[in-house]
Parts: structure tokens; sequence; C-alpha cells
């Protein structure tokens, strides 16, 4: 014990000279790098794609950033907020970790937040968490987040709507924190532009049955503004169509996705036209995107468990794993000072990503783009997301003065 | 013979030794009958008793703070919550599945009577500690005591189903309910209060926290086990219509253990969320409920040891199986742990020290059981 203590003094005098005499000497010194997502229960295969992700963006650079070789530490999380932090306290603590990244979901990263603040010394940076109050409600000072949030990808959707003629929807969306600030960014630009949102229904997440929703909806709505994930969309589409149903639909991120697109039912048709707003769009054409995806199916081929395209969770860690990277190498690599000169590279850079630049505001989240999209047919008939429009320059208060701005929940916003 | 005196002679010294004397008991049951005459409190107290708590005393200053707090007092808290199953379980022949339901009770109310942020601020009350935290063990022992007399009435198979079902109907309130429980978010930063110029939400002092309910909860376990209640308890749990015929209440007996493993089982829900610092849905839902009861039976429910054994392993693989293996397949170790320990001694990690112990013994020839023979 008193030995290595002993010997951990001795290195730490050392570490300490070398340092003082040549900044050369960083290039001895690995960078560790913690990386947590979710590799167990609802979220399992979305973590594993996060992780392909973050890994893609540390390949790009060969393992090195600002001279240093990058050594990455994972751990895996099952999307609980509780979990997530032990998961991190074992990274930061245990492992040693100079840079953290993650989590995946709105709950842990709220949780991870938290912890973020005991551990000044680290810089926190975010896997694909899109929970507002994150960076909204007692932000950390070591915290930062490049990805744009849940209300974030919708902006853009309101006006879209309107365009289509829809002037009075309904909102069908699941009853927890991600669905209310998709609606959120949904409403405050439809209300503000004059739609009117008559009925919102709040459905618990992983519901099977949506009949008592169905007979809800009024007769003189256009749309139908559905935020569903995954499973619950599918049977919602079907217990829908069951019913007779023949409003069209606008999707929020997560609704329409490729099993969605599958669906094999009568409906299938009646998606067409079906509006969304997404961070990610597969059919996005600029150069970076394109290059981003040919290089994740090219380390990442379905053979070897990839997907065909990369999933939102995959775009969004690479791009907070870049973020992680880039900074290192605008500081060459200095993380002294309790990474102080790290944390302002990171705060001023602008960060470019495959959908576009993203900058920081002063709670040290992203300012960034998203999508419109609209579900088209090809030519062999196969459903796909055509972009309709890309919105730049989001920031988190969605256009809104700061003190007219809320935080979404259930009757926030309000436009009946 | 009555139950007055069924009793007393359940509190005599012969009494005891032909309860403990059943195979769960190693060498207890004889040195019980040597100390009856010795002054009790001290009587029990061993060798290895002194080593263990000096251990657990010295641990935190050799140990880093994260092995402290992560591995010494998280273990410790999960296993004051399994020693309650333990003690309903082993004891009382009731296995409850809702004892980290009442875990969760006792942590919400501590979030929502004391300091809590959620998304809706006006949910916590605010009121001190010394108040939040009584009030909110109150409750939860309340609810475990209520949940005790709705499942007293069945079976085996039949509790765990309606206690299964108790503790997902929580979840489920905790999930949708918004202005009580604030939903799918719960509460954040539900922090260990500052006392006497410690913070107790450092490594140090929460694990002494820790470990000195954990102790407490041991030992008043083994306090119990050897009252006329604890006997009685088990005498239920060996045949439940005889002891009715004796003249026992043994829907009351069965209700007051419920209360009180409730208790245990509050205070660790306590520790627990002042260790995680939040409480939500997802700490109290199937995972954790499943959770407990795997700790509970990796130990052994044979001893109440056997609870903490189980949250030391069940954590240590946690914590570390994903540095052992392939970082996509770490659950595939702690499964396989799971299974090779349950499959090899159906009595848990105590089942297997309980087998080596034997084996030892009957290798030597001059061993404890040749001993036992020469002694008529």
């Amino acid at each position: 014990m008193k030995q290595s203590k002993r010997r951990f003094v001795r290195t730490l005098a050392g570490a300490a000279v070398i340092a003082a005499f040549s900044g050369a000497a960083f290039a001895q010194q690995t960078v560790k790098i913690g990386l947590l997502a979710t590799l167990e229960g609802p979220f399992a295969a979305g973590g594993a794609d996060g992780m392909r992700g973050a890994e893609l963006a540390i390949k790009q650079k060969n393992g090195m950033a600002g001279g240093r070789k990058i050594e990455l530490i994972k751990a895996s999380s099952d999307a609980k907020p509780d979990v997530a932090v032990n998961a991190t306290r074992k990274l930061v603590e245990q492992d040693k970790v100079d840079i953290m990244v993650g989590p995946l979901s709105g709950g842990e990263g709220i949780a991870v937040k938290e912890y973020s603040k005991t551990q000044p010394n680290i810089t926190f940076i975010n896997g694909s968490s899109g929970a507002q109050a994150t960076t909204l409600v007692n932000p950390s000072s070591n915290f930062f987040r490049f990805n744009t949030e849940g209300a974030q990808w919708m902006v853009g959707l309101g006006k879209a709507a309107l365009d289509k003629g829809y002037k009075r929807v309904m909102v069908i969306a699941e009853d927890y924190a991600f669905p209310y600030s998709q609606v959120q960014g949904f409403m405050s630009e439809y209300c503000r532009l004059g739609g009117k949102v008559p009925v919102k229904a709040w459905v618990p997440l992983g519901g099977k049955d949506y009949s008592s929703v169905i007979a809800r909806i009024p007769k003189d709505v256009d749309a139908l503004v559905v935020v569903l994930g995954g499973a619950d969309a599918v049977n919602f589409l079907n217990q829908y169509e069951a019913a007779g149903g023949d409003k069209p639909m606008v999707g929020g991120s997560i609704t329409v996705s490729q099993d969605i697109l599958n669906y094999k039912g009568k409906r299938r048709d009646s998606l067409v036209g079906t509006i969304a707003g997404s961070p990610i769009a597969d059919a996005y054409d600029a150069p970076e995107f394109k290059a981003f995806v040919a290089d994740y199916q090219k380390n990442y081929p379905v053979s070897a468990g990839g997907y065909p395209s990369p999933s939102l969770f995959a775009l969004v860690y690479y791009i907070n794993m870049k973020a992680a990277l880039d900074g290192l190498d605008a500081v060459k690599g200095d993380l002294s000072g309790g990474q102080a000169k790290y944390r302002e590279a990171l705060q001023n850079m602008t960060l470019k990503t495959p959908v576009g630049d993203v900058k920081l505001d002063s709670n040290r989240q992203a300012i960034g783009s998203t999508f419109v999209t609209e579900v088209v047919k090809d030519a062999q008939g196969n459903l796909y997301n055509k972009v309709l429009r890309k919105v730049d320059g989001i920031d988190q208060m969605l256009g809104m003065p700061k003190s007219e701005f809320q935080m979404g929940s259930r009757d926030v916003p309000n436009c009946p | 013979m009555s139950a007055a005196q069924w009793r007393k002679a359940m509190n005599s010294g012969a009494g005891r030794a032909a309860i403990s004397g059943r195979p769960a008991r190693g060498q207890t049951p004889v040195s019980v009958v040597q100390s009856g005459g010795l002054t009790p409190a001290l009587a029990f107290v061993r060798l290895r008793h002194v080593l263990v708590l000096l251990a657990l005393l010295a641990f935190p200053w050799l140990a880093t703070p994260f092995i402290t707090f992560q591995i010494g007092a998280q273990s410790l808290t999960l296993g004051l919550i399994a020693l309650s199953l333990t003690f309903l379980g082993g004891y009382g022949g009731m296995i409850s599945l809702a004892q980290m339901t009442v875990a969760g009770i006792a942590g919400y109310m501590v979030a929502i009577f004391g300091a809590a942020a959620s998304s809706d601020a006006s949910i916590s009350l605010g009121w001190p500690w010394w108040l939040a935290v009584p009030v909110a063990i109150a409750i939860a022992t309340l609810c475990a005591a209520f949940i005790g007399w709705l499942s007293v009435r069945t079976e085996g198979i039949y509790t765990i189903m309606i206690t299964l079902a108790v503790g997902v109907a929580f979840y489920y309130l905790c999930l949708q309910n918004y202005s009580v429980f604030n939903g799918f978010q719960g509460f954040q930063r539900v922090q260990a209060p500052s006392v006497l110029g410690l913070n107790w939400r450092d490594p140090l002092p929460f694990y002494h926290l820790v470990l000195f309910w954990s102790l407490a909860g041991y030992f008043c376990v083994k306090y119990l086990l050897r009252a006329p209640f604890g006997i009685a308890l088990q005498g239920i749990r060996d045949n439940p219509r005889r002891m009715n015929s004796l003249g026992y209440n043994v829907t009351a007996h069965r209700v007051a253990a419920y209360a009180v493993a409730g208790v245990m089982a509050a205070i660790g829900g306590v520790l627990l969320v002042w260790y995680n610092g939040l409480i939500g849905p997802g700490s109290v839902g199937t995972s954790w409920i499943i959770n407990i009861l795997v700790i509970a039976v990796l130990g052994g429910m044979r001893h109440p040891i056997g609870a903490f054994l189980g949250a030391i392993v069940f954590v240590l693989l946690q914590t570390f199986a994903i540095d052992l293996f392939d970082r996509e397949r770490f659950n595939l170790v702690i499964g396989g742990v799971f299974l090779v320990i349950v499959l090899f001694s159906p009595d848990g990690l105590l089942g297997w020290w309980a087998g080596l112990q034997q084996r030892f013994s009957t290798m030597r020839p001059t061993g404890r059981t040749s001993h036992r023979g020469d002694s008529p």
C-alpha cells in the first residue's frame, strides 16, 4: 500500500516535470475516453449502433487525436438512470477516463449530468440523450451536448403541416418527457402560424389498445400528429385501419422508422405523404452525409451486424465523439489545468458534422440543423423518406426569447 | 400443550436447540446448549464475528472511494433489502416479491416529503430530513403490512403472484401518475443530508451509515429468530395448521413478519435512494424486483448473512463483468455465474460453504463428526 502510494507520488512528480518541459510529452500518453450506451434493455439495438457511430469517429482519425493515442473504454446500461450513473461512476472513478461520452436516453442524460457536477475535472459529452431539461434546468459546467434534442428535431414540421393544408390536428403521443418535447417542437411553430390542436391524447408507453383514443378522434380534424415509437406506432396504425380511419399522419422523429415503412396493411399507400421531423434523413444528398454513410457501410456491413444505413443513434454518437476528438485536436491533446483549455475549445468550436455545422449555446447545448421529411414511393414500390426541407441554426429556445420559453409538458404549449 | 407452555418450551435452551437443530444449521445447536447459561449478549460473539467486523470497518481505509461507495455501500444497501426477503422467505416461508416495492415506496416518500428536483417543482414538500425519513419509513411499513395482509392467506406460488402483482401495479402507478410520483422522470437530486458537519453523501460517511443499518438489520433478524415471535414464525412456516391448533394466530404472525421485513426494506430503500441520488419508475420495475430475489437466492436463504453475500457477488458481477468478457456479451457472464451457483448449490453460496465444511470435516477422521459420536 505504502509502496504503491510512494510510486504514485513519484509518477505524479515525474509527470509534472515532463509536462513542464515539453508539450511533446503528451504524445507519449494515451487519452482515455469512456463510452456509455445501452447494450441491454429496450434500446439495446440502438445502443449497439450508437457505439458503432462513436467507434467510426475514432477510426476515421486512426485512433489518434491531438497527437495522443485514444484508448476507448466501453460500458453499458439498460436505459435506467441509476444503472447509467453506476456505469459512469465506474468509468470515471475506477477506469480513470479523461473524457466521458454518453449516455443514450433522456432520463439517463439528466442523471449523468447531475453526477458530472461531482467530477469537475472530467469533461462529459452527451451520447444521444435528448431530454430538454439536461441542459435547460440546472445545467452542469462540464456537460456538453453537441446534438440537438427532441423539440429541436420537430422544428419546420409545423409549417410543413400548414403547407399541406392541415389547419386542425389531433396529437396522439406517449406520456413521457421525450414526446412532450417533440410535441412542443411541433406545436410552438404550428400554433404560432395559426394552426389549432383541439385534442391531445397521451397514451402509456408500450400500450396495446388504442380503441379509446381512436374513438376520441374528432371528425373535423385534418390530420393526426402521431408521436409513438416502434411497435406502438405499428399497433396504432393497425387498429386505426381496422376502425376505418382515413386521416393523414404527421410523424415524430422515431415514428416513421423503417418498420413503419415496411408496414404491409391496406393503409400502406395512405402512408405516402406522411411528413415528419428528424435529425437524420437517409435520402439527404449532401456529400458529407453520403461520405459518412459510405464509411459506416464499409466499416459495419450488414453481414457484420450493421444496419443498411446508419441509424439516428449512430449519427448522434458519431457527432458527439467527433466533437470530443476535434476538441483534443484543437488543444493538441492538452488536458492540463482541470481540462480548462479543452472545455474552452469545445465551447467555442464550430463542429463539422455530416448534417451541417453545430455550435454550442451558453448552456453547452447544440445549435444545429434538422430535416423535414416526407414518405414517398420509389420506382420499385418501396416507401422511403424524402427530404422536404433542411432547417439550420435551431437553438434550444426554438427561436423564442428566453423569458417566454417554457419546457414542454402535457399542457404546454396549448392552442385548442 | 397450551400455547403458553409451548412458548415457554420454545424459549428454553432445549427448545431453541430443537428448532435450530434442523439441517440448515451447521455447528450452532451444540454451542447454543452449551452457552445457555452464559451472558446471552456475549455468548454468540466469536472470533470470526470480531474479524468480520474489523474487516468491514477497516475496508474503506484500504479501498478507493469508488470501491467503498459503489461496491461496499451498494452491496450493503441491496443486502439490507434482500435481508428482508430472506427473513420473510427463509423463516416465514413467504416469498414476497414486493420487498423492492416497499423500498421504493420509502424512497419515493423521501423524495416527495424531503427535497428533490423534478420537472414539476411543486411536488416535493421540502421537509427536513429528520421529519421526512421517519415519515417515509412509517408509510412504507404500513404499506408492507397492508401487502402482507393482502397476501398472507395465499401459499407458495400464489404469494409470489400476488406480491408480484402489487409490485407491478406500483410500478405502473409511478409511471403514469404525474401529480404525486412525477411519472416517467421521477425525482432527481434526492441526496443524503449534511449532519454534524459531515456530508453523508461522501463515500466514507455514507459507507459507515449503510454499514450501521445493515448490521442493525442483521442483528435484529438474528435476535428475532431466537425470540418467541421468531420461533413461532418458524413454527408457522413448518406447519401452519398445527400452530393454529396450538392457539397461535397465524395470520397475525405473518402480517407482523411482513411489517418487520417492511421496516428493513424501508430503511434499505431510503439508503438506496440516497445512494442513487434519484428515483423513478425504473428503480421499482420488474427487473429490480427480480434482482432482489436473485440476490437473496444467490446468497442462500438459510442464514441472514446470505443476503449480504449474494449482494456482494451481484454488485461485483454487475460492475466488473464487462471487463472480463466481450463488452457486448457480458450479460452472458452474469447469467452464467448465477446459473452455475444455483445449479450446483440449490442453497446458494451458503449451501456451497456448508457443503465444503461438511466435506472438510468428513475428510479428517478427528473432525467434528467423530467428536460428536463420542459424546453419548
